[in-house]
């Protein structure tokens, strides 16, 4: 269970956060759409305990991540993962070493000791090959397109199994085939995990594929949040301007 | 106009703040979890050997200059026979160490900065505190070990190669006998010097590598703010690094003549 409540943010002179409200529950893939910039990455990166809130509060299983110092927020957030709008995958190292990272830096959980190499290579080849990445790991992250890239930091979210994930804008500028494939591996990701997942997304398509419930972020603050159909019908300008654009694709007249 | 200078104060304030902050944490981040050897090797070989011939070149020319402005400026007096001592004092208490941490400044600590910096705006930085590892400990902290160890070798290094190169200029430009370059050396050069310079080289260590880290963390805005930190770590650094000598100069040199006292 996440739970935050009255969550303020400033940059600048720009409240980003304005009093947000959310209860995300456990086991459900939760999509939280909204226009570009008013602040749903922050939202994520807050639960993650990568930026601090200015005022308000985050819980998840009962642990107050926004109270918690350096040190025991690391603790907290090992059992979460981030899927990065540009997969924030590490440069310097191949796909096969970015996938094992958190595997090699944290070690077997059950025996607190470090995972034997063979143990690595064989999750990590599980991973990728669950994202239809096989026998990749030899490459670097510039040697792929950005579907890949996509795929592979999902693979190094996946590889330890977190019971919290976050996706920032998975399937943005992404080809349609790609973003289903990459809306196919979230759900496909869920049900293997059985974890909570929070994707945060402006598709309207991608979102009606892979939630269980939906929650419009508008300045600053969740202002709904529903079951797709129930969520579909609310009389809002931007959830009918979202209807709208599932039936009437724009597109320049042909003469 | 006081606004101006007030908030100008504020964020230099905050800034310190937060530098004073990194470097506390790395220390604590270092003790708690040392980082794996591999991590502090690769860039003991980034940092040392890869910095060897531009510390070769920078403090052997540096000792051919040296020797040839203390053989002509002194040699009208008589005294071209402290040549030697001339290059090996400007080289052991000041030279080697400043150029030294230039020249790590300019090739590894704007490397470093760059590296820091683009992993900060392509959010590579965010997915490892994402992964519950503490950036500090695994991007930094390695280096910042390095950089402690490799800086005072590669001074004396540097020494080395200025007091070699200033020999050969006096001893086959200037036909100074090699007794007559080396013999003033033993005599006039103190611990206190080796001292001195060594302790300047790891204070410049600690600097440029804290600060080169430092700006890359911060850095923000996409490639142009890469850009920009790059720049401003390697000017912040030098300007730091100049600074420092003069007040670990004077600390020095204070503290020495307070222990002659005694």
């Amino acid at each position: 269970m996440i739970r935050v409540r009255n969550l303020w943010k400033r940059y600048g002179a720009v409240d980003v956060l304005k009093g947000l409200n959310l209860d995300v529950h456990r086991g459900e893939i939760l999509v939280i759409l909204g226009r570009s910039g008013v602040g749903k990455s922050v939202l994520l990166r807050h639960i993650i305990g990568i930026e601090k809130p200015d005022k308000g509060s985050i819980e998840v299983d009962d642990v107050l991540i926004s109270a918690l110092k350096k040190n025991e927020l690391y603790q907290a957030v090992k059992n979460m993962g981030m899927l990065f709008q540009g997969a924030a995958l590490f440069d310097s190292m191949n796909i096969g070493e970015n996938t094992a990272f958190y595997l090699e830096q944290h070690g077997d959980p059950k025996t607190g000791k470090p995972f034997p190499p063979e143990v690595i290579r064989n999750k990590v080849r599980e991973a990728l090959a669950m994202v239809g990445l096989e026998g990749i790991e030899k490459k670097m992250p510039s040697d792929l397109s950005g579907g890949m890239r996509k795929r592979a930091g999902l693979a190094r979210l996946i590889v330890y199994r977190p019971s919290i994930l976050l996706y920032d804008e998975p399937t943005t500028g992404l080809d349609p085939i790609t973003a289903q494939q990459i809306n196919e591996l979230v759900v496909k990701t869920q049900n293997e995990l059985k974890g909570t997942s929070i994707v945060v997304t402006h598709d309207i398509h991608s979102a009606l594929f892979i939630a269980d419930r939906l929650a419009l972020h508008r300045d600053g603050q969740i202002v709904y949040v529903a079951d797709p159909k129930t969520f579909m019908n609310i009389d809002d300008p931007i959830i009918q301007f979202m209807k709208e654009s599932l039936i009437h694709s724009p597109s320049k007249e042909i003469s | 106009m006081i606004t101006l200078v007030q908030k100008q104060t504020v964020r230099i304030l905050a800034m310190i703040g937060e530098y004073v902050s990194l470097v506390i944490d790395v220390f604590a981040a270092a003790a708690k979890r040392p980082p794996s050897w591999n991590l502090i090797r690769e860039q003991l070989y980034h940092i040392g050997v890869m910095s060897l011939s531009v510390v070769a070149i920078t403090g052997f020319t540096t000792g051919f200059v040296l020797a040839a402005q203390s053989f002509y400026q002194l040699g009208e007096k008589g005294l071209a026979g402290v040549t030697g001592v001339m290059v090996a004092k400007a080289m052991i208490t000041e030279l080697g160490p400043i150029l030294t941490a230039f020249m790590v400044t300019g090739r590894v600590g704007s490397a470093m900065c760059a590296e820091l910096s683009t992993m900060k705006v392509t959010e590579q930085i965010d997915a490892i505190k994402s992964m519950a590892v503490n950036p500090n400990s695994y991007l930094i902290a390695p280096r910042f070990i390095a950089g402690i160890f490799m800086i005072p070798l590669l001074t004396l290094f540097s020494i080395t190669m200025g007091i070699f190169g200033g020999y050969l200029i006096a001893v086959y430009l200037f036909n100074l006998s090699p007794v007559t370059y080396f013999d003033p050396i033993k005599i006039h050069i103190t611990l206190f010097d080796v001292a001195s310079g060594m302790i300047k080289a790891f204070i410049f260590g600690v600097l440029l590598v804290t600060v080169c880290c430092y700006k890359g963390i911060k850095a923000s805005g996409g490639a142009a703010g890469v850009g920009r930190s790059t720049t401003q770590s390697v000017v912040t650094s030098y300007v730091l690094i100049l600074i420092s000598d003069f007040l670990l100069t004077l600390a020095l040199n204070m503290i020495h003549q307070e222990m002659k006292g005694l």
